[in-house]
């Protein structure tokens, strides 16, 4: 297994850094919606390791907070997450979400 | 076809959608395409390279205008650990002219290219347009699609689903079994920027070459492989992550992408380059082993919609299977509606020609290797046997005697644990996937 290190001489770009290199045009209307309260139970929370976006936050009590607006739409939360019904998964209305361009 | 407002409503204006959408039209039937993008390929992102020899049957010379970035003239695969790397480099100047071979090319462009010649050829394309539900006739038959759009039913004499890895409208159909995280991989990459002449120099290429690094290990505990290509002016590095894997250890995407690009193999290659777009799709994986009914009444599914993505180790292919079963759904389509029978049956033409063809004969074919190339053993023992046993081969360790092979595969067989038994049923495997 390959140890995951960092050279030192090339700084990795901050989360935020990152995610403002893509393209959003977020609508008003979430199309993911995360029931945290069904979260609490949860002793994986596979989400916040596996979202590439980062967008799963575990609250001090045990719970997830989750926000639509940088989400790339792929599918990821929806096939780990373990507890039914914990996440309403939709793609955004048309023409708004992810837009990539150099992909 | 009574009481419909178009012959064919394609879901998708991807590789698969376009090239359904060019046939139908070409055949003079009327044709939707549906894409909930703002453009086709909006939502698109793959490692990064097409291989478009089908594109032949549909575009003859489309190399003399497809949006590509390098035609792919060296193929590299890596074999890492920590601190080797064992590289099988194979390069071709016939690749880099026509009718060429494979080639990156930025996802947006594509698609949007290949969508183009659907509109040409006479289909009409609605962006910003998402699917949220089939229309159905009291049998059950598909008979269309209800839009985000207000007033958005559309009914249709068919549907042809080419909506990508999550397809909801194949899941609505009841065309997928039960929904499996580990039949799935996450693709994480980063587009990074170089000047061109420092890309040419890294990787020995000039002009429109370009390279294609497929690398097994790197991507730390998580079974997968991680990638480099050469886009004209930038790179696309990342990896394929197995989904059940990457959640349950500690290490997120972006993080293993750091790992790989740390390595002292891929270091000097991406050194300096700078961040200009991240992304993450997910990729239908396994193969024929997860891959849904291709046909319903009404209905046909084609691209990763159907999990047509061929994830086989040595071939990573997936938009070539797209272009071509969108093809061939176009085809049966015709087939189908000219003899006014849109059922199941109706629509064998489709399963039939994917049978004739690479589509499901490759599939078939490689049918083990997904869960071959994505083992524990392929991924964590393999790749740590084959760089020592060549790392003991190439070292000069007088004043002993060169030692032979077998003897030193035999020694690092044992020193890793691995069962004699284990190694000869994988090379078996292997032998009848890529032999």
């Amino acid at each position: 297994m390959t140890p995951i290190e960092r050279d030192p001489t090339w700084p990795e770009v901050s989360f935020q850094d990152r995610m403002d290199t893509v393209r959003f045009d977020v609508h008003e209307r979430a199309h993911i919606v995360v029931d945290g309260s069904k979260c609490e139970g949860c002793s994986t929370q596979h989400c916040v390791v596996a979202c590439p976006a980062n967008l799963f936050v575990p609250t001090s009590d045990g719970g997830i907070v989750f926000n639509y607006e940088q989400c790339f739409e792929c599918g990821t939360c929806y096939l780990v997450c373990n507890v039914e019904g914990a996440i309403t998964w939709t793609y955004p209305d048309g023409g708004h979400g992810v837009v990539f361009r150099r992909t | 076809m009574a009481d419909v407002d178009v012959d064919v409503v394609v879901v998708g204006a991807g590789p698969a959608g376009a090239c359904a959408a060019i046939e139908l039209a070409r055949a003079g039937r009327s044709v939707v395409v549906l894409e909930r993008g703002p453009f086709p390929g909006s939502k698109n992102m793959y490692g990064g390279v097409v291989y478009p020899r089908i594109l032949d049957e549909l575009i003859p010379r489309w190399w003399e205008e497809a949006p590509i970035q390098r035609w792919v003239t060296r193929r590299s695969t890596m074999v890492l650990t920590p601190t080797q790397a064992l590289t099988v480099d194979f390069r071709s100047q016939a690749w880099g002219a026509p009718p060429y071979n494979g080639a990156t090319a930025y996802r947006p462009d594509f698609d949007h290219w290949l969508a183009g010649h659907a509109e040409a050829a006479g289909a009409q394309l609605l962006c910003s347009t998402t699917v949220v539900g089939l229309l159905r006739d009291p049998g059950g038959r598909v008979v269309g699609v209800r839009t985000d759009r207000p007033d958005g039913d559309l009914r249709a004499g068919l549907v042809i689903a080419c909506d990508g890895v999550n397809s909801f409208v194949a899941k609505e159909a009841g065309l997928y079994g039960p929904v499996d995280a580990a039949n799935y991989t996450l693709g994480v990459k980063e587009t990074l920027a170089l000047p061109k002449e420092v890309i040419d120099e890294r990787f020995g290429v000039r002009g429109r070459e370009g390279v294609d690094i497929e690398i097994l290990g790197g991507t730390g505990g998580v079974n997968g492989g991680g990638f480099v290509y050469t886009n004209l002016d930038t790179l696309a590095v990342g990896a394929v992550l197995k989904l059940p894997k990457l959640a349950a250890q500690g290490t997120r995407p972006e993080e293993i992408i750091a790992g790989l690009k740390a390595h002292p193999a891929i270091a000097p290659l991406v050194e300096g380059a700078e961040l200009k777009e991240y992304s993450a799709h997910l990729i239908p994986e396994a193969g024929l082993a997860m891959m849904p009914k291709l046909a319903g009444d009404g209905l046909l599914v084609a691209g990763d919609a159907a999990a047509m993505c061929l994830a086989a180790g040595i071939w990573l292919e997936g938009v070539n299977f797209a272009m071509a079963s969108g093809m061939y759904a176009g085809r049966a389509a015709i087939e189908a509606l000219s003899r006014n029978d849109v059922s199941t049956e109706g629509l064998a033409g489709y399963e039939r020609r994917l049978s004739e063809t690479f589509v499901l004969r490759d599939h078939r074919k490689l049918r083990r290797a997904p869960h071959l190339v994505l083992s524990d053993r392929v991924q964590h023992l393999y790749p740590e046997l084959i760089t020592s046993v060549v790392e003991r081969m190439f070292r000069v360790d007088n004043p002993n005697p060169k030692p032979g092979l077998r003897r030193i595969v035999e020694s690092e067989r044992r020193r890793l644990g691995i069962r004699r038994r284990d190694l000869a049923r994988d090379g078996l495997d292997g032998l009848r996937s890529f032999g």
